[in-house]
Parts: C-alpha cells; sequence; structure tokens
C-alpha cells in the first residue's frame, strides 16, 4: 500500500486524542486528519498543545486516550525508531542536530534508515555493507543539495550558521525517506528573504511527494503555503478549514486577540 | 627518592609502563563507550575481563596445555595465541552482553533513576566475581608458557621484550580500527548519534537498544583481548583479577577523558608511564598512590579528563 502516490488519500488521522499530565489537560479529544500531498498548517497561541501534538504523533509521548493511524495502521505503542522507519519525519523547534558530527554526517544518519546488515552481517558481508555506506552518502549528498546547503557538507555542525543549521535540520529528515514531514516552527528567528526561501523550500518537499504538517508562527507564511489549517487552543481544536476559512473565523480571531470566547 | 634510579631505568621504566598502559587503555575503552552512550558508569565490566582470562586459559586447557607444558612449536604458538584472542573477546564480548540485557536494560525500560543503575552495576559484579570464584575454589589458573620473554630489541640498557612488543603493537592495532569502525561506518555514526543525542537519533530511526548492545558487545571484544594480553604479562588469572585492574581502567578512562574513545588510549598510557616512573622514583609500594595522585591533579587543571568528555570529539 503506497498511500503517497493515491493522492486525497488519509494519510494521518489524529482521532479524539487527549493527553493529561497529571492534572493539566495538554490535548482535549483533538481530532484531524491529514490528506496525502497536502500541506497542512498547526496553529494556536504560545501553550495551545501544538508540540505537545507533534510529540503524540512521532511517538515521544503516549497519549491518555485516543488513536493516532499512519496509513491506516495505529502508531500508538510502536517504537519511536520503528515510527521513523514506517514514514514520519520531524524537526525540532529548537535545533537538536548531532552537535559534534560534520553536517553531511547529519544527514547520513538520516539515511542509514534504509540500511539492512546488522553487526555480524557487516563482519560477514563487507561488499554490502560499503555498497550500502556509499548510497547513504550519496542520499545525504543529494538532501543536501536539495535544501541548498551541499557546500557545507564537511563543516561540524555545531559551528554552522542557524538558518543553514535549520536547513540541515530538514536535508536529515528528508533523508530517512518520509511520507509525512512535521516541521516545528522552522521559521523561528528567520528574517523576511529567509522566510521566502523556506516557504519555496516547502513547497519543493511537497512536490517531491511528501506530505508536510507545519506548526508556525508567522501566519504570514501560514496562509501562503498550507492547504488545510487545524487551530488548537488550551489543547483543543477550536477551528479547521482552509486558510481563507480560518482567517475570517471569530473563534481564531478571539484567541489570538485574547477576546474571550463568548464575547466573539 | 630515588631519582638515580629513575634515570638508571627510565628506559625501562617507559617500556614496562607502555605495556601496562596498553592494556589499561583498551580494557578502560568498555568503560568509556557505555558511559558515553548512557552516561552509565558499568562496574561489571571488571568482571567482563576477568571472564575473558578464564575464557583463554579454559581453551588453552583445551588444547591439552596446562602450565607445566613445554613450550610448543613456533607455528603452534601462533594458532593457540589466535585460539585464545578469539575465545577471550568472544566470551567477554557475550558477557558484556548478558549483564546489558539482564542488569540494565530491564531498569531502563522501567526509567529508573541512575542510583539503580549504578548498585545493580555493583550487584552484577558481584555476582559474577563470586560464581567465578565458586567454581574455581578461589584458586589461581596459571597460564601454559606460550610465550618465554626474550629480548628483542636492546637500546642501550633498555631492553624490549617480544611480549611488550605484542602487546603495545595490538593494542594500538586495536585502536585504530576501533576508531575507524566509530568515526567512519554506519554502526559507528548510530553509536555517536546517540551519544550526542539520544532522542534526535531515535527519530531518525536510530534503534537505540541496537546501539547499546553494539557498545557493550564491543567494550566486551576490547577487554577479552586486554584480558590475553593480561594472561601472556603475568602469567595467571583468579577470580578477582579484574577488580584492581578495572580500578586502574575505570581511572584511565577519567584521566583521559571519559566518553572519549581517544582519551581512553592517552590516560591508559599516561596512568602506565605514571606508575612505572611514580615505582622507579619513590619505591614499588609507591606505585598506586602516584597514580591517584596523578589522577586528582589532572582532573584539578581540567576535570574533563585530558581530551575532555564527548563522544563526538573522538573522531577526526
Amino acid at each position: 500500500m503506497n498511500s503517497r502516490t493515491a493522492d486525497g488519500r488519509q494519510l494521518l488521522e489524529v482521532d479524539n486524542v487527549t493527553l493529561r499530565f497529571g492534572g493539566l489537560v495538554a490535548l482535549d479529544e483533538v481530532n484531524f486528519a491529514m490528506r496525502t500531498g497536502e500541506i497542512l498548517g498547526l496553529i494556536g497561541p504560545n501553550g495551545a498543545g501544538k508540540t505537545t501534538c507533534f510529540n503524540v504523533m512521532t511517538g515521544m509521548y503516549r497519549p491518555t486516550a485516543g488513536t493516532v493511524r499512519f496509513q491506516g495502521r495505529p502508531l500508538i505503542g510502536r517504537k519511536r525508531h520503528e515510527i521513523t522507519r514506517s514514514g514520519i519525519a520531524r524537526t525540532f523547534q529548537n535545533v537538536r542536530l548531532f552537535p559534534e558530527m560534520t553536517a553531511l554526517e547529519n544527514v547520513m544518519v538520516g539515511a542509514d534508515i534504509r540500511d539492512r546488515t546488522s553487526v555480524l552481517g557487516a563482519l560477514f558481508r563487507v561488499p554490502r555493507y560499503w555498497r550500502e555506506e556509499r548510497a547513504s552518502r550519496a542520499k545525504a549528498m543529494e538532501m543536501m543539495e536539495f535544501v541548498g546547503i551541499a557546500d557545507r557538507a564537511g563543516e561540524v555542525s555545531r559551528n554552522l550558521p542557524y538558518g543553514v543549521q535549520r536547513r540541515l535540520e530538514i536535508a536529515r529528515a528528508l533523508a530517512t525517506d518520509p511520507a509525512l514531514l512535521c516541521l516545528d516552527e522552522p521559521a523561528a528567528g528567520f528574517n523576511p528573504s529567509e522566510k521566502a526561501a523556506l516557504l519555496q523550500l516547502i513547497r519543493a518537499i511537497r512536490d517531491r511527494g511528501v506530505t508536510v504538517l507545519l506548526i508556525e508562527h508567522d501566519m504570514r507564511l501560514v496562509m501562503e503555503v498550507t492547504d488545510h489549517i487545524v487551530v488548537l487552543e488550551f489543547g483543543k481544536k477550536i477551528a479547521e478549514g482552509s486558510p481563507a476559512e480560518v482567517r475570517e473565523d471569530p473563534r481564531v480571531i478571539a484567541a489570538y486577540l485574547g477576546v474571550p470566547t463568548d464575547a466573539a | 627518592m630515588h631519582f638515580h634510579s629513575l634515570f638508571q631505568n627510565f628506559g625501562e621504566l617507559t617500556v614496562t609502563g607502555l605495556a601496562q598502559g596498553a592494556i589499561y587503555a583498551l580494557f578502560a575503552l568498555g568503560y568509556t563507550m557505555v558511559y558515553g552512550v548512557l552516561r552509565l558508569i558499568n562496574f561489571a565490566h571488571s568482571e567482563v575481563f576477568m571472564v575473558g582470562t578464564f575464557a583463554a586459559v579454559l581453551t588453552w586447557g583445551l588444547f591439552g596445555l596446562d602450565q607445566d607444558s613445554a613450550t610448543p612449536s613456533v607455528g603452534a604458538v601462533l594458532l593457540l595465541l589466535l585460539a585464545g584472542f578469539l575465545a577471550a573477546a568472544l566470551a567477554a564480548g557475550i558477557m558484556a552482553l548478558i549483564v546489558e540485557m539482564v542488569a540494565y536494560r530491564p531498569l531502563r525500560r522501567r526509567n529508573a533513576p541512575p542510583l539503580v543503575f549504578l548498585i545493580t552495576a555493583i550487584g552484577a559484579s558481584t555476582v559474577i566475581s563470586e560464581a567465578v570464584g565458586i567454581g574455581t575454589h578461589r584458586n589461581v589458573s596459571s597460564v601454559p608458557p606460550l610465550i618465554r620473554p626474550s629480548t628483542v630489541v636492546q637500546i642501550g640498557n633498555t631492553s624490549v621484550t617480544n611480549i611488550q612488543i605484542l602487546i603495545v603493537g595490538l593494542a594500538l592495532v586495536m585502536m585504530v580500527v576501533l576508531d575507524l569502525f566509530i568515526g567512519k561506518t554506519r554502526l559507528g555514526r548510530g553509536v555517536r548519534a546517540v551519544a550526542q543525542d539520544p532522542d534526535s537519533a531515535a527519530l531518525m530511526g536510530v534503534n537505540k537498544n541496537r546501539v547499546i548492545s553494539l557498545v557493550f558487545l564491543t567494550g566486551g571484544l576490547m577487554a577479552g583481548i586486554a584480558a590475553v594480553m593480561y594472561l601472556l604479562k603475568i602469567g595467571g588469572t583468579r577470580y578477582d583479577a579484574g577488580f584492581h585492574l578495572g580500578i586502574k581502567a575505570f581511572t584511565a578512562a577519567v584521566l583521559g577523558g571519559i566518553g572519549n574513545l581517544r582519551g581512553a588510549l592517552l590516560g591508559g598510557l599516561a596512568l602506565g608511564l605514571a606508575e612505572n616512573y611514580g615505582s622507579g622514583l619513590f619505591g614499588t609500594q609507591w606505585r598506586d598512590v602516584v597514580a591517584f595522585v596523578l589522577l586528582v591533579v589532572i582532573l584539578l587543571f581540567r576535570p574533563t579528563g585530558i581530551l575532555g568528555e564527548s563522544m563526538g570529539r573522538a573522531r577526526a
């Protein structure tokens, strides 16, 4: 089953997901679905539960109730590396690279996902091991070219400028060959021209056939690039629709301007 | 203080120090790699080493050799050495894997606090050494005379024996192989990824438990090789052979910068040299005092050890 090519099919379904930390309700019966090939925006004021929602989807948190299905199969309870291998990749709100590795090596860690040779296999099947090593390197280089930082491949990642690190993180996530890429505030700290370049990159990623889930504070970017938007506030979904619909929704305006919901 | 004796025997002390230090270095790799990935001091690593020594002695026993045997022919010695190294490395590697699966993995699954791991490590160490102690009636098992120490190089009044060359040479080869493995291969990349950021490693599809198993296995293999070197140098082993040497190897790891592979080599050699110069200067009974004073002084000025901590920095 390859739903990536089957445009319009449901790729990910978040179904009545609730997550409590002690008495705090971080997510409260959140429902939404993503279609293959779309760019979905997940927005909301600070603390609305956007990143928490990401963390449930990528297996970092286990929800108190509800289910998440990816390509029709339940995700909850699977190990994080298995979820990644099944086709969900992500970047972090605060860049989290492997600081002492070169940029290329960072991306190769993502590309290594498809390699099959085990520890013992590496001892007995040396030629295949090196073939996979070369394939990882080629894949990593391709991804670095795609995000436009191939010239920084040999530099240790902690020494790279912030904008390059952000792109590097995207390249690393893409190297895992995801069906769904989750970007957590990729434009944070970017100037307008960097944001414009990012917008182009997100579209190019979608054009590769990767479905994109975008958490972003910059409304202009979100409105411009997404096909569909889900709005969270205090862990609840308060609105959903096209950018035009969401922009006009009184509850969304209230949430962002701080007007009490019942007064809106 | 015997400055005269130090200068007189400087070459000799250097050579024995390097040979001793090479054993510490290989032994220290297990501590440093596990720490780099898990931030855990695996105190049972000393017993992994000890199991390696017995595996080699038993293997030689299977060939019908004991301490009273005559020295076999050169070809037979090479085969026996190979068999001994393989058996010790394999036994120690498997022992290390068992320790990880039985003692640590269940605790990780339950998110136990770090102190619990420490107590478990001490417990696992005691269980293994006591089990071997009971099994061997706490006797010394001696090694057949595979290599008679003989001087192969003579510089001035410094003589270098065949065993010393074998130990230092093999240790350096193993260090280079391991360094390339961690620095240049996919499996090594996985190890560094988990050491530098376990969460993002998992989200990039790295199987953390596989990496941890690999680290314990590799550390065990290296300890097994160190175990045979120790046998060739000392001539025998006992159920508690790992204890004192384990403390020294752990010291070497901290001295070089725990979590850092090249640090283990540097720390091991520095410790071996310091011990021997110390004994030359103050007398043999001061050997350990000198070693630990060195540790304290270096950590005062470089709290993260000579090369610093990160597994990532262990690569070129």
